[in-house]
């Protein structure tokens, strides 16, 4: 299988490991490859009431992505733009969005991983990125009567050594909402607060999280003010060191560290 | 220019960062108890379905339904009135009160005579107007608007409703403790709706088939002020009608249960006919209505059943208060109510959201809200209501990840103004900036990748 790695454009400025962790977790099913020429999704323009001006980046995606069997992304939020929008906005790209994948999907439901060799031994709260669990059904959202698998914890599950934290509001957003988070600084902030004190109340050491965006806004917050916690993309906990495993359960062997 | 903001306002609420926390944790908790409430229905979604489907029929057909509707209520006694605007009903009412010589009037449940700005209408008519649902009462004494459509003063303290009773309906100083405060407002309702010559009330649903209609309340003042009075104003907008008696179980059950977590409402009452000697008027006000039922993106918004659970469940609204929407119904389906009124007035409104997409799955009657508040941001996009530094930087951010060479240049330079100084980084003008840091990547991922290819090559 020849799969296009989709790096979401802040993804690649600012959190190159997420990157090189998604690389990592891919490779395992597949010829990876990065074609160097993509940018956008077109999210930023389009949720800020400019979805005309994203059309150049959708282009971009389309020629960048035309030639691999599945396009894979970190990332909840671009991948669904791209769906319910970028479909809209340039037709032709939808036979290559049409097999465009949010990481968790296409862990979970493409090439079904039910079982993973990584080792992440602490209390991780994830949190439910609302593209991701309200646009994508990654999970069933409090406000339904339904009962979905939770893709993201049914994967986190795989990690051995990792303690699930669950917050007391279990899918609220972050606060982050693109542009939302500099118009509406205050009411951002003041939501990602919230959000990072519930998990901390609930005695988490990492936030996880699918999508890297959510994830941003906390970390500045925390960062900010020195907080005791910190944040992990998802990649980087499915992806995480495998020797570092070998050296905890079996510390005889481990005398060349 | 000139007009507040959605942005200013909620930066107003959250200096009193106290109050926000207080604010968001009560609306929590009725978010919380109406999802016990849902939770016991394994039903509950294919109730939704069916009201959705309900809706969507009724205005597909609501001129067959409004006239059906007309000639069962006039059969049974009701006089019925058409107002195409706020100032139609406004008049009718007045009309109405003047012929009966009414100089005071109770009021329950309407957030339609708020939209039409009935009280101070009939106020400088000299009718005196008393809303009678505790909340809007205690707003009504404050001076102020509802902040909320079911919870009209949920932003109020019950210290400062105590220090408003203190003044207005002597109660002891100092006073706050909720079950005395009550009893003093209903020994003073009591009052106004043993002395009023009127009364107003707004209507839950009218059903077609009998010309008949329904109120909800939990404190049974509608059935106070329309029984006691010779005359029943009942003031609808025309999206309330439903087809069928039978149709009034579903949508009974998903009200109250989205709104407060109740099974039912403690009173729904039935009104199909005056009383002898009494009349019973109903007034079908369209304002604005058929023009949103015109557009088909957004003709679903005439779903809603006024519930609040959209306000319960918004993130946004429980951290910015009701009335930083400056708008009769705020909230989310205020938001997309409110730019089908006045586009550039209500501009800032469809983007005091995330998008997140929880009022789009708690709406009893399946009102896609987050999908709408994405498309009136298209067309405030479209119709030029953006403020500039937003619509240029759009425009310039569009170009740029249109074109990959230029996208990977400015790229290196953010990676070389990430290495700033965060003193230089966090400047005024960087509001990101203000409260949040950004981390200090040595390299982009793109570059990573090209040198990790090379390597290989060699």
């Amino acid at each position: 299988m020849k799969i296009g790695l989709f790096i979401p454009c802040y993804v690649n400025q600012l959190y190159p490991e997420v990157g090189m962790a998604t690389l990592q977790l891919l490779e395992q099913f597949g010829e990876v490859e990065y074609p160097t020429s993509q940018t956008c999704c077109g999210q930023p323009m389009a949720n800020s009431g400019c979805e005309k001006d994203s059309i150049g980046s959708i282009k971009v995606f389309f020629e960048a992505f035309q030639k691999y069997d599945v396009v894979v992304g970190p990332s909840a939020s671009c991948v669904l733009h791209l769906r319910e929008h970028g479909v809209k906005l340039f037709p032709e790209a939808k036979e290559v969005i049409d097999k465009t994948y949010d990481l968790t999907e296409f862990l979970y439901d493409v090439v079904e991983v039910r079982s993973l060799e990584s080792y992440f031994p602490y209390k991780v709260a994830l949190h439910k990125s609302c593209h991701g669990l309200r646009g994508m059904r990654l999970g069933s959202c409090s406000e339904k009567v339904e009962r979905l698998p939770n893709k993201q914890r049914q994967l986190l599950k795989m990690v051995d050594g990792i303690q699930l934290i669950f917050p007391s509001r279990r899918d609220e957003c972050c606060g982050f909402g693109g542009t939302f988070s500099v118009t509406e600084s205050d009411v951002s902030v003041r939501m990602g607060n919230d959000r990072i004190q519930d998990y901390m109340n609930n005695g988490a050491e990492y936030i996880t999280s699918g999508d890297m965006s959510c994830l941003m806004h906390l970390e500045g917050l925390i960062q900010r003010q020195k907080l005791d916690i910190k944040i992990i993309h998802l990649s980087q906990i499915l992806s995480s060191d495998i020797k570092k495993k070998t050296e905890q359960k079996a510390p005889k062997l481990t005398t060349h560290a | 220019m000139g007009i507040s903001t959605h942005p200013d306002e909620a930066k107003a609420f959250n200096k009193q960062s106290e109050r926000v926390t207080w604010h968001d944790k009560t609306l929590w908790f009725v978010r919380e108890k109406r999802d016990k409430s849902v939770h016991q229905l394994p039903e509950w979604e294919t109730l939704r379905e069916l009201a959705a489907q309900i809706k969507a029929h009724t205005l597909s057909h609501l001129d067959d339904y409004l006239l059906q509707f007309e000639k069962q209520a006039k059969k049974n006694g009701i006089k019925v009135h058409w107002a195409k605007d706020a100032e139609d009903h406004n008049q009718i009412v007045k009309d109405i009160l003047i012929k009966h010589e009414a100089k005071k009037v109770v009021k329950s449940k309407s957030m339609l005579t708020e939209e039409c700005g009935l009280n101070p209408y009939l106020s400088n008519e000299g009718i005196e107007v008393i809303d009678t649902d505790l909340g809007e009462r205690i707003v009504q004494l404050a001076k102020e608007k509802p902040s909320h459509i079911v919870l009209p003063a949920i932003h109020k303290k019950k210290e400062e409703v105590g220090e408003l009773f203190h003044q207005h309906l002597q109660t002891d100083k100092g006073a706050t403790d909720p079950t005395y405060l009550t009893e003093a407002a209903r020994q003073h309702l009591r009052e106004q709706f043993l002395t009023a010559d009127a009364a107003i009330t707004g209507v839950n649903f009218a059903v077609a088939e009998t010309g008949g209609f329904v109120v909800c309340t939990n404190e049974g003042n509608v059935d106070m002020g329309a029984n006691l009075a010779k005359v029943h104003i009942a003031s609808m907008g025309i999206e309330k009608i439903i087809p069928l008696k039978k149709h009034l179980g579903i949508f009974l059950r998903l009200l109250a249960r989205s709104a407060t977590g109740q099974p039912i409402t403690t009173y729904s009452s039935h009104f199909h006919k005056p009383k002898k000697g009494k009349e019973l008027h109903i007034i079908l006000v369209d304002n604005g209505r058929t023009k949103q039922l015109s557009k088909p993106d957004f003709r679903s918004s005439l779903n809603c059943i006024r519930c609040g659970a959209c306000m319960n469940t918004c993130p946004v609204y429980r951290r910015s208060g009701g009335h930083s929407y400056n708008y009769s119904i705020p909230g989310p389906i205020g938001a997309i109510l409110s730019p089908g009124k006045d586009l550039n007035k209500y501009s800032s409104l469809p983007f005091a959201s995330t998008l997140c997409g929880s009022c789009t799955d708690v709406c009893p009657v399946k009102i896609d809200i987050h999908t709408q508040l994405y498309k009136w941001r298209q067309i405030i996009g479209d119709k030029g209501h953006l403020p500039p530094s937003k619509k240029w930087s759009m425009k310039i951010t569009g170009k740029v990840m249109g074109h990959p060479k230029t996208f990977h240049i400015v790229s290196l330079l953010g990676t070389t103004l990430l290495k700033s100084p965060k003193m230089i980084l966090n400047n005024p003008f960087n509001t990101w900036g203000k409260d949040r840091d950004l981390p200090q990547p040595k390299h982009t991922f793109s570059h990573w990748y090209k040198k990790q290819n090379k390597h290989e090559e060699q």
